[in-house]
């Protein structure tokens, strides 16, 4: 985890992030609200003796302190998705409505889609997109476990996708969850940085760049895109959104999130951003008991 | 048009535009969910139907033009072109709730074994053939997957990949 001495200067509190990065996460998940409401998942969880702790920032999850997500009835009926709960942070920022369209750019496992899904009502259309044909079969499987009728899944690299099998229509809304260098996600899984370079941060933040340029250009004006990591470095994130929004008709909004987070950082290793960068979100480990998150919301001008 | 394993082909309306003589229409599928399960037509009117693969029918909420070359559409619901059609699990799960008519309702223990995919003896006086069972779930009873009734036998229909011993 020596990967993380290199955000010294920009986490306040750094001994208890460190601390915080060390100790584990419990399962967590989501209600599925296509399938079940939060009040019979909760009934269900509890008649088979299963903890649940709600989460204070958001109804539809639940912290499962003694038990891993999967090995009950309400996951084999579709009413929990194990989710952790910054994951949940993106599709609710987004905020997609019932009816409209909505691309959803590195889609797989399909955590995320199906959250969309649910939230809107599964009505409307949801445009799941990955790159990789086995991660695209998890999508499907947990599309179908979660019944989501409104998601068409695409096998394409998201900065290339195109939009003829679909008339050409443009997007209400885009999430783009990029693939990343997962450094948040050290509490679920402490191999995460076991292949943490800087140059897979550098590299990575080119593919970064190409998919949240395209989400934009693909998105109606005054639609919704949301720019998401599970990472810390800002090469992964500010960077990315000073990027796009130099090269893309594209504004940063602010937004509300109620859970502990710091703004975006708008300078980093000598470099400045936009200032705007500031409106971006930060999760950290310490401030919630959560994993580590990036999340922000841009608004399509052009 | 042949029928293509790639592409979503949209279900005829009726047998009137059916111009593949082996591809269910969308009036037969609603017609399969209510003479069989009492689930009523309404109940897809938002909903499209798709064929991709010979005779496994998606359902979906979108829309977008056919033929459709993309990897997934909606969910899978249902077999057909084979003499008996078999809803899948996962359109049971989603739409059974509304079932009326063989509906097999099982004990926690039954529903257990059902699960785990293990076949058992059981009591039905009703239709042999798919059932969609049922089992109590937060006070009420929900729709758990398909079983085959034949001989005084229940036969799970779950998956190997959805089993799961709880």
């Amino acid at each position: 985890m020596e990967q993380l001495e290199r955000y010294r200067a920009i986490v306040d509190d750094f001994a208890a992030f460190r601390a915080a990065c060390d100790r584990p996460l419990p399962s967590a998940v989501r209600v599925n609200t296509i399938k079940a409401t939060v009040e019979q998942v909760r009934v269900a969880l509890d008649d088979a003796g299963i903890a649940a702790e709600p989460v204070g920032w958001h109804d539809g999850l639940f912290v499962l302190p003694e038990q891993s997500a999967g090995a009950n009835w309400p996951y084999f009926h579709g009413w929990t998705h194990g989710q952790e709960e910054v994951s949940a942070i993106p599709a609710t920022v987004l905020d997609p409505q019932p009816g409209e369209r909505v691309w959803d750019a590195c889609a797989a496992p399909g955590s995320k889609t199906t959250q969309l899904a649910a939230l809107m009502d599964d009505r409307g259309e949801v445009v799941a997109t990955d790159n990789n044909l086995g991660r695209i079969s998890a999508l499907r499987t947990n599309t179908e476990r979660l019944g989501a009728t409104s998601v068409a899944v695409t096998h394409e690299d998201g900065r290339n996708h195109s939009l003829k099998p679909f008339g050409g229509a443009g997007y209400d809304r885009a999430l783009v969850d990029v693939p990343c260098s997962c450094e948040g996600t050290i509490r679920k899984n402490p191999d995460a940085l076991a292949d943490w370079s800087l140059s897979h941060v550098e590299g990575v933040a080119g593919v970064q760049k190409g998919i949240l340029a395209r989400a934009v250009q693909v998105t109606e004006p005054g639609g919704t895109v949301v720019y998401s990591t599970c990472t810390f470095a800002p090469e992964e994130n500010e960077a990315v959104l000073d990027h796009v929004l130099a090269a893309e008709d594209c504004e940063l909004v602010d937004y509300d999130l109620p859970l502990t987070h710091r703004d975006g950082v708008t300078e980093w290793d000598g470099e400045s951003f936009d200032p705007a960068v500031e409106r971006a979100k930060r999760i950290y480990p310490h401030h919630n008991d959560t994993g580590g998150f990036f999340c922000a919301k841009l608004e399509v001008t052009g | 048009m042949s029928n293509d394993s790639t592409k979503f082909t949209r279900l005829p309306a009726t047998d009137a535009e059916r111009d593949d003589p082996e591809r269910a229409t969308r009036r037969e599928v609603l017609e399969f969910w209510t003479e069989r399960f009492g689930v009523p037509a309404e109940t897809f009117a938002d909903h499209t139907f798709w064929e991709r693969g010979a005779g496994k029918i998606w359902l979906s909420r979108g829309d977008p033009p056919s033929p459709a070359d993309i990897e997934g559409l909606g969910m899978t619901v249902l077999r057909t072109r084979q003499e008996h059609w078999k809803p899948t699990l996962e359109a049971v799960q989603r739409f059974g709730d509304d079932a009326t008519e063989n509906v097999l309702h099982l004990d926690r223990s039954q529903a257990t074994t059902f699960v785990a995919g293990d076949d058992q003896e059981l009591d039905w006086d009703g239709d042999w053939g798919y059932l969609i069972v049922t089992h109590d779930l937060a006070g009420e009873a929900e729709p758990v997957g398909v079983g085959l009734y034949v001989y005084g036998e229940l036969r799970s229909q779950v998956p190997k990949g959805r089993r799961r011993d709880l």
